[in-house]
């Protein structure tokens, strides 16, 4: 009976990998990595619930009555170019770290401020 | 899922990034097997395409081994647990997959679904909702990819260049040509596969723009293939050579005018006594209206997103050409 649940399930287990290597990671770039994955399952949370059993993809054809939802898809799709846009500014402040602090590992990089203080 | 947990496990970057770029492939099989065509289509060229790219670009700058956690990490490892735990629990109330009484098809969905041919006239209903419905989200969006274009042009933009002489040029393009001829010998097949590739990349992503009212498709997914058809350009011939077939402040004021065709649309319909994005403005025939303002709109976010992805590549790549060659120096 539960296993009509198990879509959200994976959400939850990539979600929480995503999380783990945002907390537990001490590399810049990993922890952008794992923010994306984190993304990635909640983009795939929305268009799990936008199917519809026996619908189809929402394009408006003759014969077809059933379709899947499309105000989650318009969400999604807008939200994976804003992810990118999003992502790629994280990638610019990690490349200006290095070059300011000479790596991205987040504890090199609080032992450098730590001697400064 | 595999894949996500071997990203956790792997320590050399390279490997991390080709993995999250098979994922970003993997998710976009799924959403086709969502019936989310549009999506996955974003998510293909984007996940497996645009993003490993950039992050291949950044970790070039970065280095590319991570350093081994040194404390043990096991704090993380129960503060994890714990919230999936309960979101576990959360799921519980949650609709079965599939249901089509869940609440989120209750809504606004059937207004979309039976009425949007009607009220737009246009067959894919994703393109009816982002563009006419909720075009005002839409317009947010774009100003959103806007900013973070702007935002990595002053994080990364090299402008305290000193200004070139003459001289300076000319030794440029002797370098250029220099390099270029040992480049060709180099990646000749790629070259030549991808120069022919190059003009069909690019008729897609237009068809992909203009057809977005009928099939799959539309501005956020031409303006990434068109931007990735100049990066492959990019890639095989330099960023010298870029440089000189697309000048970048051009591409700068591209950006800019898309978003400038999208507010005033907007602004001629509210010139008109309409809602701002209303686009029944545009036309005396209110479906002709609304085929006009989706083109304009689609256009305009094509125009912006496919020149903010130049942008960030270029940017990225100069910043890196610029400190080898001060690492030369």
């Amino acid at each position: 009976m539960l296993m009509g649940l198990y879509n959200d399930w994976v959400v939850v287990v990539l979600m929480m990998v995503g999380f783990y290597i945002v907390i537990a990671h001490g590399n810049l770039i990993k922890k952008i990595v794992g923010l994306s994955i984190f993304q990635t399952s909640v983009f795939i949370f929305y268009i799990s619930m936008a199917k519809v059993e026996g619908g189809t993809a929402p394009i408006l054809a003759e014969g077809i009555s059933q379709y899947s939802n499309p105000l989650p898809h318009v969400l999604i799709l807008t939200a994976i170019v804003v992810g990118i846009a999003t992502t790629a500014l994280a990638l610019a402040l990690a490349v200006r770290i290095k070059e300011a602090y000479g790596s991205i590992e987040e504890e090199e990089i609080q032992k450098q401020d730590n001697l400064d203080c | 899922m595999g894949v996500a947990i071997a990203i956790v496990r792997m320590k050399d970057l390279f490997a991390v990034i080709m993995l999250s770029g098979i994922y970003g492939l993997l998710s976009a099989s799924f959403f086709v097997a969502m019936d989310a065509v549009d999506v996955a289509f974003t998510e293909a060229s984007v996940g497996a395409g645009i993003s490993t790219l950039l992050m291949l670009v950044a970790i070039s700058m970065t280095g590319r081994s991570e350093h081994p956690v040194r404390h043990k990490p096991v704090l993380a490892l129960v503060v994890v647990i714990v919230t999936g735990g309960l979101l576990i629990y959360g799921t519980l109330d949650m609709p079965y997959f599939g249901s089509a009484q869940a609440p989120v098809h209750q809504h606004v969905a059937p207004r979309y679904i039976n009425d949007s041919m009607q009220e737009v006239g246009v067959p894919n209903i994703v393109t009816s909702v982002l563009a006419s419905y909720r075009a005002f989200d839409t317009f947010g969006e774009v100003i959103v990819i806007f900013t973070a274009g702007m935002g990595i042009l002053a994080l990364l933009s090299v402008l305290r260049r000193p200004r070139k002489t003459a001289g300076d040029i000319a030794r440029d393009t002797a370098e250029i040509d220099s390099l270029n001829d040992s480049m060709h010998e180099q990646h000749l097949i790629l070259r030549i596969v991808s120069k022919m590739l190059l003009p069909f990349i690019m008729l897609f992503a237009l068809y992909v723009q203009f057809h977005g009212d009928f099939g799959p498709g539309g501005g956020f997914q031409a303006g990434v293939i068109f931007a990735a058809a100049i990066i492959l350009y990019t890639m095989l011939f330099g960023m010298s050579t870029a440089r000189r077939v697309i000048n970048q402040s051009f591409i700068q004021f591209l950006a800019a005018t898309g978003v400038l065709l999208y507010g005033s649309v907007g602004l001629v319909s509210l010139l008109n006594g309409k809602n701002f994005l209303d686009y029944s403005a545009l036309s005396a025939d209110p479906i002709a209206g609304q085929h006009l303002g989706i083109l304009l709109i689609e256009l305009g976010v094509g125009i912006t997103v496919a020149s903010v992805m130049i942008i960030i590549f270029f940017n990225f790549a100069g910043r890196r050409e610029n400190s080898q060659g001060n690492n030369k120096t």
